[in-house]
Parts: structure tokens; sequence; C-alpha cells
């Protein structure tokens, strides 16, 4: 029984940290159809610059959310540099980010060397609970709370304002939305930075429990694909239980099969792909 | 007529080029540059099948390469499957059976979703090779691979492996062309173009597709096959997204849709990363952004922007042709 609570808690921890990926992730594609292979490399980025700013002494959540800024001033420069004139053309647009992806990691592994850096937790949350037998860090509940809460935020904002009404109507029907006069360029650019900066602010808060080092965007990306596949393509409720889900394999997956971790992924993916292949809650391409 | 003449003049005088290289003088470390150059050429190629002619951009092509990679230095190490036709049989079966699982989860999507998948699929083989130590060998890969024999000739040395790799990307180009340009090619046109209008015609869109897929991890496999001599060694990086991600640059910079491109492709991305490689060490950096350069300026490839630069050179003025895309 304490077997698969604690193995239930780290899978859930570390699905909603595959949300804050995928999360930008399926949003950007449903929009405007763009594949952002470089989301995992904001990730990345923003675990190092947030790192960076914890050993100058800055705050732990402020450097978060400086790390998470710089990858959205990131995004921005590069979608409205190049990316928006691609964006109903996923395969221009997938090989841009993949030359991105390219560009930023070599670039991080020459400003912060190819060793691994493990990053501590702010202070108060360093310590482990305690029930009976089961102990777990204090962390794993913060980080399951932050990425719930940014999930309540973007479903809110997607539901309950004007900008998310204009979203969800162009990415029902583009051209329709703008014909009635909707400013869908604004909406590309405000979800593309909202992409970056979740992806960015999420690195330094994933850091105590994936660290950072050189190639660890690799790793994210199938499983922040595989998110992408099991939720629905465009959906932010399918990237909610997509990450819980693959969260979940991939923590028992790890534990159960050590040898064949990375392929229990393979698991979902193929019984989606072969039921129900537009995703849990997407709609059908 | 007098282009026709122009391109069977340059091909002689490239393959006679290609044939004569080794006894030129050239350093042999320039003769190994090459032979890499065949073999990663043959799955550009494979992988051109896909998606210049098939509208399959599958970035799992490193999985079929590096299975094919696997299957022959396991096959080497545990099974003593150490023959020339032996191995290569070995590696295209496991690229074969590999694509033929993939084709059954990929192929259930289209467009962006089939890319998607198969950026999963590949890092799911790549994982796989990583961490099932017991078969891979983990991170250290698999040592020990010795080239085989091939009939009477001995295949040890750099020389004599070169113009094995020349002869399989000879025939594989030879193949290939042939195919894209069959009836069969023609269909996979259709199915690329307009996929619902062949449908309509009562053509099975998924059987072209699938069978595409697994014409093209043959070669891919064989590729793989005749890496894992070339290094007499095989890791994870053989099937990683980074190899897929080098295949894929290859065979936009030679020109989708083109087959023969993406040995110029392959010639340019080898070469200059080689040379980068020896005079920065951000090597990856700089080819990232000449990557991201092409795509932008020259989604045709080397083989229109080539031709077009050197008529401007000489002045004269050209038609700007679209580049075709997939």
């Amino acid at each position: 029984m304490q077997f698969y609570i604690q193995n239930a808690l780290g899978g859930l921890a570390y699905g909603s940290l595959l949300f804050l990926i995928a999360s930008g992730l399926t949003l950007i594609f449903g929009l405007m159809r763009i594949i952002n292979l470089a989301q995992t490399s904001f990730y990345l980025l923003g675990a190092y610059i947030g790192l960076s700013l914890v050993t100058h002494g800055w705050n732990f959540w402020l450097a978060s959310l400086a790390g998470g800024i710089v990858t959205m001033a990131l995004g921005l420069a590069v979608y409205s540099a190049f990316l928006h004139r691609y964006h109903a053309d996923p395969l221009t647009s997938l090989l841009l980010t993949l030359g991105l992806t390219l560009i930023l990691d070599d670039g991080i592994l020459a400003l912060w060397g190819g060793d691994p850096h493990s990053i501590s937790p702010p202070a108060i949350f360093a310590g482990s609970l305690t029930f009976g037998t089961l102990v777990f860090p204090v962390y794993w509940l913060v980080v399951i709370g932050i990425s719930f809460a940014i999930a309540a935020i973007l479903f809110l904002t997607l539901q309950r304002t004007m900008l998310g009404v204009m979203i969800r109507a162009a990415v029902d029907d583009e051209e329709m939305t703008r014909g009635l006069g909707v400013d869908v360029n604004r909406a590309f650019y405000i979800v593309f930075a909202a992409g970056a900066l979740i992806a960015g602010l999420g690195g330094l808060l994933g850091g105590p429990i994936t660290s950072a080092y050189p190639g660890l965007d690799g790793e994210l990306t199938p499983l922040a694909f595989a998110v992408v596949i099991v939720g629905g393509m465009g959906s932010l409720g399918g990237a909610l239980a997509g990450s819980l889900i693959i969260g979940l394999v991939n923590a028992f997956g790890k534990a159960l099969f050590p040898e064949l971790s990375y392929f229990t992924i393979f698991v979902p993916v193929a019984l989606i792909m072969a039921f129900r292949p537009q995703g849990l809650f997407g709609r059908k391409l | 007529m007098s282009a026709r003449r122009r391109w069977i003049v340059t091909i002689v005088a490239g393959a006679a080029l290609a044939l004569l290289l080794p006894h030129l003088g050239v350093p042999t470390f320039f003769v190994s540059l090459l032979t890499q150059t065949w073999i990663i050429a043959i799955a550009a190629m494979s992988l051109d099948l896909l998606i210049g002619f098939v509208g399959l951009v599958n970035f799992s092509q490193a999985a079929l390469f590096g299975v094919g990679a696997y299957a022959v230095a396991i096959g080497a190490t545990r099974f003593h499957i150490t023959g020339f036709a032996g191995g290569l049989v070995c590696g295209m079966i496991a690229a074969v059976v590999t694509a033929a699982l993939f084709g059954l989860v990929a192929l259930r999507a289209e467009g962006p979703g089939f890319i998607i998948i198969t950026i999963a699929l590949n890092q799911i083989v790549w994982g796989l090779a990583y961490q099932w130590v017991s078969v891979s060998g983990g991170d250290n890969g698999i040592t020990g691979i010795t080239r085989p024999p091939l009939g009477p000739f001995d295949l040890s040395s750099n020389t004599a492996y070169y113009y094995v790799c020349l002869a399989a990307f000879a025939l594989t180009l030879a193949i290939l062309m042939t195919v894209v340009r069959s009836p069969y090619g023609l269909v996979l046109k259709g199915v690329r173009d307009t996929p619902r209008r062949m449908r309509a015609l009562g053509y099975n869109v998924w059987l072209y597709r699938y069978s595409a897929l697994l014409l093209s991890s043959v070669f891919a496999g064989t590729a793989g096959v005749l890496f894992a001599w070339y290094n007499q060694f095989v890791g994870p990086v053989d099937l990683s997204l980074d190899q897929s991600t080098q295949f894929l640059i290859v065979t936009i910079l030679g020109g989708i849709g083109t087959i023969y491109g993406q040995l110029f492709g392959a010639l340019v991305v080898i070469f200059l990363s080689n040379e980068l490689s020896s005079i920065t060490q951000r090597w990856m950096l700089v080819l990232g952004v000449i990557y991201f350069a092409i795509v932008l300026y020259a989604p045709g490839g080397l083989v229109v922007l080539v031709p077009r630069l050197w008529d401007r050179l000489r002045g004269k003025r050209v038609a700007v042709v679209p580049a075709e895309h997939p």
C-alpha cells in the first residue's frame, strides 16, 4: 500500500510539472497549428536562469518568475520575428522550432556547462511529511498545488474572460472569428507568450524534482508529447488529464520495470491511438 | 537534349570521381568522412521517400536506422551472426518490424498528429536503448563489432569499406528513383497531395502509406547496419532525436522530393559539421543557425538554391520558382 501511495504522489507531482510544459504545447498547437518543439527547451532555460539568480541570492519564487519572463521574452521575439508567418504551416514552423532547440541547447551548454545541477527547494518546504511509514517531500505537494493553481487560472481565463472567448472561437473557426472583427493575431501573441512563460517558470519550480542538466529537455519532450497525444491536441482539460496519466504511468513504470521505464509510456499512447486517435478530449483532426 | 546530355555527363563524372577518389592520394580521414556521407545519404533518401513523396514527416527515422544498427550489433556479439549477408538481413528485418509496429500506431493520425506521435515513438525507442542495459549496454552501447568480409573481400580497411558504402548508396539511389517514377510512386504522390480524392478513386490510402513506410525502413535499416560496421560501435546516440534531426536537416538541405538531392545535403552536413567542430566548440549552434536560415530562405534546398545562385552569378535573370512544399 505504501508503495502505491508513494509512487502515486510522485507521479502526480511529476505529472503536474508536465502540465506546465504540455499546456502551452497544446494551446499553441490548437490555436495556431505550431508544434513548438522548443517548449521543453524553454523549461530548461528557465531552470538555469532561475538557478543562477538563486545562487546570486534571489528569492526562489522571484527567480522562478524571472526565468519565466526571460523565456517569455525570448519566445515572443522568435515568434514575432519568424514563427508568426508560418502559423498555418505545421511543417515549416516545426522545423523552425527544431532549429531553435538546437541553438538553445547549445547556448545553454556554452553558458552553464555540461554538469548536472541539483536544485534545492526553498527552506520552508525542504522537509518531509511522515504519515506512519509513509514519507514524502513536502515540496511534492507544493508543486502539485502550484500547477493546479496555474491550471485553474488558465481555465478561468479561457472560460470566463473575453480573451478566452476569442481564443476558443479562433480554435474552432479562425477565419470566421477574423471575419467577425476579432484581432486573432493578438490572441496568437498572447497564447505563445503564455506558453513560453509557464514552461520557463516551471523550470525552477520543477528543478528540485527534475534537477537541471543538458539533455533534460530531450528527455521531457516525449513525455510532454505523449501528454498531448493522450489528452487530445488543443484541449486544456486533455492536457491536465493527460499529464496526470502520463505522470502516474511514468512513476509506476520506473518503480516496477526500471529497465523498461521509458517504454511504459508507449502503452497509453498506443491504446489511445488504437481506440481514440483524437485523444481523450480532442476533436477529430 | 543538351540538358539531358549535361545530366549524363555530370552523373558519369561524379561516379568516376567517387570511384577514383580513394586512389588520388586524398587523406584516409577524408575517405572515412565520405564513407559516412554515403551512409547518411542512404538514410536521408529513405526519409525523403516519406516526406517528399508520401507527405509523412517521420521523426522516427533514426529509430529505424538505430534499430538496424543495434540488431546487427546484438546479432554479432550475442548470437554469432557475423556474416555480411546475415548481419544485413538481421538489421533490415529489425527495422521493418519496428516500422510495421510504428505504422500501426502513427498512421492512425495524419499531418501534424503523425509528426507528434513519431517524435514520441522515437524517444521511446531511445529510452529503451538507454535504459535496457542488459540488452543494449545502456549508455556505453555495444562495442566489439567487426566488419565481416564480403565474399572474398576483406572490408577491414577504410578504402574497401568505402566502396561497399558507395555501392549501397548507388543501389539505393537507383531503386528509389525507379520506385518514385513507377506507377506506385505516382499513386504515392497522389496520396500526398489529395488523400481524399485518392480515397474516393478507390485507392487504399492507408495501405500505400504503410507500404511506403515499410519500404523506407528497409533502407533506413541498411544504413544503420552500414553505420554500425563503419563505427564498429553502437550507442543510444544513433537512435536519438538528434539523429532524426540530422536526417531531417540533410533531407531538407538537399531538397525535398528529389531523392538525389540528399547526397548534396549529406555532403554539406557531414563536412560542415566536421569542419566547424574543428574550428569551434559551438558548432551545433552554428549548424542550427544555418539550418534556420535554410528553412526560412531556401525551402527548396540546395538543389534549387545552387542553380539559382549560379544563374544569378552569370547574370542570367530567372523567374523565381516557388519552392514546392510537401
